[in-house]
Order: structure tokens, then C-alpha cells, then sequence
């Protein structure tokens, strides 16, 4: 299956040993889409390796972004001006409900649901409209900056936001009523694709995947960045409401909490915006004391995401290694998901929210 | 005008069959030139409808579509809401180069997309599009509709399989066993409109729902038969659960989702005809629009009363009109629900839709026999219609799903 497949999302390809409609074994095969990113880091400054980020996990760029520059801010003893961290929750949790949105959107395609994909689309493009006011792009933003963050947030930008945030969760409920509660969608996801709570520590999961398996971890409460502390945020954790803990549809149900929670976030730190610079005074020439090594990570949509930075004192890094935790998410597929059907696979695999830009990087 | 074209067929097809017969000293018979005009009308006025109705109702779809999903779809060609656009596109995939992939059975590969087709095509002879606009009055019309669709199967196999292909054979596969499953609902769903028509001919199906409370003889009735449609719970409340039935078999007959498993592009990029291109493949996509058309038809005949109904509309086009709402229908679910799995269809179809086969044959026969167009059957058939509806309302909630998954269990080791 794959690489060219309607819903391997991007180039994953797997190896499927199956028995009529049962897939005995499924093994991944990776690096179609691997471009050496870590290693270009190490022949880039700091302030230069940010675009790079961009295009690791293109569904979720600023978050990406905004986990390098925290890692670099750490390494070079920076400091981030308040009005600049706020811009950053702001963007970061709009881009997070856009990427959460392509998760179910094609989670729904991915089990036959066509409608919902595109009304997706609808509400990320009304992210996508508000970004490319603010920064210009509507992809690969390369807007959270060290130190702060390339543009101000002005006035005109925060009623785009907030006309936004206004709509959304009547959207969301119009998405639960098509998909969500859906009989066919509840009976294919339900109970597929299960992931213990046990198995989802071992494997190293985090972000949604592990909060759909019942534990109650989330590094924005945990282990507080930011201006996180200041808002008032739940975290939602899989109860398995329709099967089991932890099977596809708390996956695809943890997002679409997820997303309101965000939205929440998002209205508070408008309201709490302060004045002030929105970027920090970083040198001109950035240069990391010599011999520290910084390993910071941050929630990203698809869970942990960490960069590890070794500094040998020169404006480039030695070494930087990323914990993609979509990477960590596709281990399971080989190992626990043997004997299930072709589509049941597919289902959950979905629910997986798998990102091959950042797997491969 | 239309007596002059039959008279220009006739005598070109009489000089053309007669030279047979002209070495030998005799003339051709009258029966076989008719016979062979007949054909070549028929065939003509069906493949230029099919094409018609394909043309349009894959327009229809995409807009339909559109419209659910927040979107425009076509709008450039032909300047009204793109209405060209379904043409523009055959005549792309008519264009379009044939590839026959490597590796495959050619000669089955080529005959394919004809079986499908030719399958769905000889269907439209028995529907009845009006009182007098139909090719053949079969005595046997339901009978020979659900013979003819199992031909779709043969052809569907047959492109599965010499593809060459995993994602054609897999789909290949499902196809056949999906509509295997489902020729059998279907039929049971329609026998209590047969069974109250009293005959499997389509038009006499069709008129046997003509009259209003049991007075034939009074024409004035027959333009207001709405409420005398075999759909009605106060007629038989079996038959209308029957007709629902029957529809949800019909969408598995004809691959529509939720149960296009054969064709599910996320599973099986196309299913059984992922390497056709070209014109080969849009014979698959006549094929389906096609076989829409024909259980859609079958639907309005059995148990929406064929063209009677409304005062004031021409039979045909009442009858167009009912068929293609039900194809809307068919549309409008399929831009609204997922699609089910493999183990689940069965289930759909063994354990549920089957069963309820059973109980309506029996209780329509029953009905038939004691209540049907008497005072007590109409309320009868109301209240218990009433009854079911509001006991549907109360469990028709997204329950959640029994823990130790069974039916997976079940499935799987089958």
C-alpha cells in the first residue's frame, strides 16, 4: 500500500501481508519524504534553520516554529517580550485547530465521509485567511522568529481572529452531527485500532494519541511554557464513550475537544493581549555559549515535539536531533495492529494523525 | 414525421436483409425486418437516453455535491452552472488514449467495461417510462430486471481480475460478493409490491396503483392516485418498510455509499476499475448511473404508483420526475455518510435486511388477504406505521459499541 495511495496521507508506504480482507502485518516503510533537515541544520545559523522547521510539519508550521525558537531561546539565554509570547499562543493555537481540522477532515475521508473533509477545508481556510494577513503566507509561515515574532498583531488581524473564534463552535457542533455521532462512522471507528493505556506510555506517545489512551498529560499544563498558565484551559482525556479507551474514535473525539478547548485559548489571549514590542532584542549574530546542550519540548498538535540542540560556541549548531512524536505514532502500526481488516486499518491509521514531513523530516 | 423515419428504416433494413433471401428466390418475412427495426430503435432510444441521463445526473451529482460541501462545482462551461460540463468531459475521455496495463488478460480486460454495461443497458427494456413508452412488455419485467442486473457482477469480476492489479482484485472480489449478498433483499423487498400488484409485469404493476378507493371505472380517480401508491402505510405498512428496505438494497446494488466498499477510493484507489482509462472507464461510470436510473425506476413503478399519481403532469415526465428524486436521494446519502466495512455490509445484509424480508412477505400476504383497502386496514396500517416511526425516534441514537467487537471476531475467522 502506497507510496501513491489516496490514504497513506502523503508518501507512508506500507508493506501488507494479508489474508483475504485481514491484514496479517503491516510494516511501515519510511524516508520518501526524508531531506536531511537536521543535518542541514548543522551548516545554518540559528535564525536560518527556523524556515526549515516550516516544512517538517507542514499541517502545523508555527507550532513547529515556535517549539525551534523556544529550544533557541533557551540555548542563548534570550528573553521573549510578553505581547510577543501572546502573539505566539494566539497563532499557534489558531494553527493547532487547523491542523486538528485536516485530521478529521481526512480521518472522515479516510472512512468514506467525503462532505466533511471539505467543510473542514472551509474552516481552515478561514485560518489560512486570517495567517496570510498577518504573515503573508498560507503554508510554511516562517513567522514565529527567535526572540518574538516577525509581525505585530494589529488591530484588523484580531477582528478576523475573533470573528473567527466567534463562529467556530457552532461549526463544530454542525461537524458533530455529520460525522461524529455518525451510527457507520461510531461502528467503523469504535473499538478499532485500540491502543492501551499501558501500550500508549511504552511506545512513547504524547499529544492527542495519548490523551485518547486515558492519561492525563499535556505540556501546557505539565509543564507550563509560555503564557500558558495565565489562561484558563481542560485538557480532555479519552473515556472511551463509544468502545474502548483508546480506540480510533477518542482519538478522532480528544481532537474535536481539542479544538474547542483552543478556540477558548484563543478568545482569552486576545483579551489579555498586551502592549508592548512583539519581538525581543536578539543579536545580530547569534552565537550559543560552547558546550551546552538545551532539549526543550513543546505540545504540537500531533503531541511532543522536542528539539535537542548541542553547541560547540560557533552561530551554527553541532548537532540537532527532533523528537517527532508523529514518528512515535506510527510505530504501533506494525506491532500492535495485526489481524484487522484493510479498512479497519485505514480507520485507524487515520485516527493517527500521521504527518510524513515530520516523520521523515 | 416519425411514420416516414419507420418507413425509411423499414425499407432500408428489408433491402438489406432481403439479399439473402433474394439468392435463394425469395423475400424476406415481414417479422424479421420488424424485428430488426425494433432493435435498432430500441437500442438507439436507449443508449441516447442512458447517455442523456448520465450526462445529466453526473452534472446533478457534482453540483448536488457542491452545494452540500460549501462549494460552487462546475460553473464555466457552458455558461450556465457549467451544464456542459459532463459533455466537455466525455469528450475528453473519448479522446483520452487507451492503455491496456501490462501483464493483464486483454481479451477480458477489453470485454469488461461491455459486460457492465450492456448489463445495466438491457435493463431499460422492460421499464415502463409512460403507458405506452416502453420496448417490451414482459410478462415476466421484475423478474428479467433482477436476472439482468447480475450480469453487472460477471463484467465487475471480470475487470477485477484482469487488471493485474491488487487494489482491481480486492475490489473485484467485494463487488461480487456484495452483489451476490444483496440480489437476495432486493428481490424479497419487492416481491409485496408484487404480491399486491398480482403480477410481475411492470405496467400492470403500474396501473394495479391507479385507482382510489376501489373504483376503476371512474377516470376522474386515476389523476389522483397519489394516496393509493403501494408505499402508503394505509394500503400496506409492510410494503412501505419493504420499499425502504428495498431502497437501502438498491444503493448496495448499484455500489452507491454507504456501500460502495468495491469502488472505496481511500481503501482501493478505484477498486475493480483502477487501471481503466479513457473510454473504458467511462463505460464503467455510464454503468453506475445507469444502474441507478434502473433501481431507481424500479422503485417508482413497484411501490410509487410508475407514472400515476398527480393530476396535471404528463405520465413521462411524472414518472422522470419520481425516479430522479429517488436518485437524488441516492445522491444526497452519498455526500452524507461514511461508508461501512466489509463485515458489516454482510451483517446489513444477512441479519437484518433479510430477516425483515421475511416479515414483510409474510405480513403483506396477510394483509393482503384480510385488511387491504378496508376502514380497518387504513387505520390499521397508520397506527402501526405511527407506532414504528416513533419507536425508531426513540432507539435511533449512536448506542455505544459492544466492547468484545463479535461481528469483527466473526468475520474475521469466516
Amino acid at each position: 500500500m502506497g507510496p501513491q495511495h489516496p490514504s497513506t496521507h502523503g508518501v507512508l508506504r506500507l508493506l501488507l501481508q494479508t489474508d483475504g480482507e485481514v491484514v496479517e502485518k503491516a510494516q511501515p516503510h519510511l524516508g520518501y519524504l526524508h531531506r536531511c533537515a537536521e543535518k542541514i541544520s548543522e551548516h545554518l545559523s540559528y535564525t536560518q534553520f527556523t524556515p526549515y522547521t516550516d516544512r517538517m510539519d507542514y499541517l502545523a508550521s508555527l507550532n513547529e516554529n515556535w517549539a525551534w525558537c523556544r529550544a533557541v531561546e533557551k540555548l542563548c539565554d534570550l528573553e521573549v517580550p510578553p505581547r510577543a509570547e501572546y502573539i505566539r499562543v494566539i497563532v499557534g493555537e489558531l494553527n493547532r485547530i487547523a491542523s486538528h481540522l485536516i485530521a478529521l477532515g481526512t480521518h472522515g475521508l479516510d472512512t468514506g465521509a467525503f462532505t466533511p473533509f471539505l467543510l473542514a477545508f472551509r474552516e481552515r481556510e478561514e485560518i489560512m485567511t486570517i495567517f496570510e494577513a498577518v504573515c503573508g503566507a498560507r503554508l510554511t509561515y516562517n513567522y514565529i522568529r527567535v526572540g518574538g515574532a516577525l509581525w505585530d498583531l494589529l488591530p484588523g488581524h484580531i477582528d478576523l481572529i475573533l470573528r473567527f473564534v466567534d463562529q467556530f463552535d457552532a461549526k463544530l457542533d454542525a461537524l458533530n452531527d455529520l460525522l461524529t455521532n455518525n451510527h457507520i462512522f461510531v461502528r467503523r471507528t469504535a473499538n478499532v485500532g485500540v491502543i492501551t493505556r499501558e501500550q500508549a506510555i511504552e511506545y512513547g506517545f504524547t499529544g492527542p494519541n495519548l490523551r485518547a489512551s486515558g492519561v492525563d498529560w499535556d505540556l501546557r499544563r505539565d509543564q507550563p511554557y509560555s503564557v500558558y498558565p495565565e489562561l484558563e484551559f481542560s485538557i480532555p482525556v479519552g473515556k472511551g464513550e463509544k468502545g474502548t479507551v483508546g480506540d480510533s474514535w477518542d482519538r478522532y473525539w480528544i481532537r474535536v475537544e481539542e479544538m474547542r478547548q483552543s478556540n477558548r485559548m484563543v478568545r482569552q489571549a486576545i483579551e489579555q493581549l498586551p502592549p508592548g514590542p512583539h519581538c525581543g532584542a536578539v543579536p545580530r549574530v547569534l552565537k550559543a555559549p560552547k558546550g551546552r546542550e538545551v532539549y526543550v519540548s513543546t505540545e504540537n498538535p500531533r503531541g511532543e515535539l522536542a528539539f535537542y540542540i548541542v553547541s560547540e560556541g560557533k552561530t551554527i549548531p553541532y548537532r540537532v536531533k527532533t523528537r517527532a512524536p508523529a514518528f512515535v505514532s506510527l510505530c504501533v502500526i506494525e506491532d500492535l495492529w495485526t489481524n484487522i481488516f484493510v479498512a479497519d486499518l485505514v480507520a485507524a491509521m487515520g485516527s493517527l494523525d500521521i504527518v510524513m514531513g515530520q516523520v521523515d523530516r | 414525421m416519425y411514420s416516414a423515419l419507420y418507413q425509411l428504416l423499414y425499407s432500408t433494413l428489408e433491402t438489406l436483409l432481403n439479399i439473402p433471401f433474394w439468392l435463394f428466390g425469395s423475400h424476406v418475412p415481414h417479422w424479421l425486418v420488424f424485428i430488426h427495426v425494433s432493435l435498432i430503435l430500441g437500442g438507439v432510444c436507449m443508449m441516447g437516453f442512458i447517455t442523456v441521463l448520465a450526462l445529466f445526473s453526473v452534472w446533478a451529482e457534482r453540483k448536488v455535491s457542491a452545494y452540500m460541501q460549501a462549494r460552487l462545482g462546475p460553473m464555466e462551461v457552458g455558461k450556465y452552472h457549467g451544464w456542459l460540463q459532463t459533455a466537455a468531459d466525455a469528450i475528453k475521455l473519448l479522446l483520452k488514449e487507451d492503455i491496456v496495463p501490462a501483464g493483464s488478460d486483454k481479451f477480458l480486460f477489453l470485454a469488461a467495461p461491455v459486460l457492465v454495461f450492456s448489463g445495466s443497458m438491457i435493463s431499460y427494456v422492460v421499464i415502463p417510462f409512460g403507458p405506452h413508452l416502453k420496448i417490451a412488455d414482459l410478462d415476466l419485467g421484475v423478474f428479467y430486471i433482477l436476472a439482468t442486473s447480475a450480469l453487472v457482477v460477471v463484467g465487475v469480476i471480470a475487470a477485477g481480475w484482469s487488471s493485474y492489479n491488487k487494489w482491481s482484485i480486492y475490489g473485484g472480489m467485494r463487488a461480487a460478493s456484495q452483489y451476490i449478498s444483496y440480489e437476495i433483499p432486493t428481490a424479497l423487498h419487492l416481491l409485496p409490491a408484487v404480491l399486491m400488484a398480482g403480477s410481475l409485469n411492470m405496467s400492470q404493476i403500474a396501473d394495479s396503483q391507479a385507482y382510489y378507493l376501489g373504483d376503476p371505472s371512474q377516470p376522474f380517480y386515476k389523476d389522483f392516485s397519489i394516496l393509493n401508491w403501494a408505499v402508503w402505510p394505509w394500503i400496506n405498512p409492510f410494503a412501505t418498510v419493504s420499499f425502504i428496505l428495498y431502497f437501502i438494497a438498491s444503493l448496495a446494488e448499484t455500489q452507491r455509499t454507504p456501500f460502495d466498499l468495491a469502488e472505496s477510493e481511500s481503501e482501493l484507489v478505484a477498486g475493480s476499475h483502477t487501471e481503466y482509462s479513457g473510454i473504458r472507464w467511462s463505460f464503467f461510470f455510464l454503468a453506475e448511473y445507469a444502474d441507478m436510473f434502473v433501481v431507481s425506476a424500479l422503485g417508482t413503478v413497484l411501490f410509487l404508483g410508475g407514472w400515476h399519481g398527480l393530476p396535471l403532469i404528463p405520465p413521462v415526465l411524472e414518472f422522470l420526475l419520481k425516479a430522479l428524486f429517488l436518485m437524488f436521494v441516492m445522491m444526497w446519502l452519498r455526500w452524507t455518510l461514511p461508508r461501512l466495512r466489509v463485515d458489516q455490509l454482510t451483517y446489513v445484509c444477512w441479519k437484518v435486511l433479510l430477516p425483515f424480508g421475511f416479515v414483510t412477505i409474510l405480513g403483506s400476504g396477510l394483509w393482503q388477504l384480510y385488511l387491504v383497502r378496508t376502514p380497518a386496514g387504513w387505520v390499521a396500517g397508520t397506527v402501526l406505521m405511527a407506532v414504528l416511526l416513533l419507536a425508531m425516534s426513540r432507539i435511533w441514537k449512536s448506542e455505544p459499541v459492544p466492547r468484545d467487537g463479535e461481528m469483527t471476531a466473526a468475520a474475521a475467522s469466516a
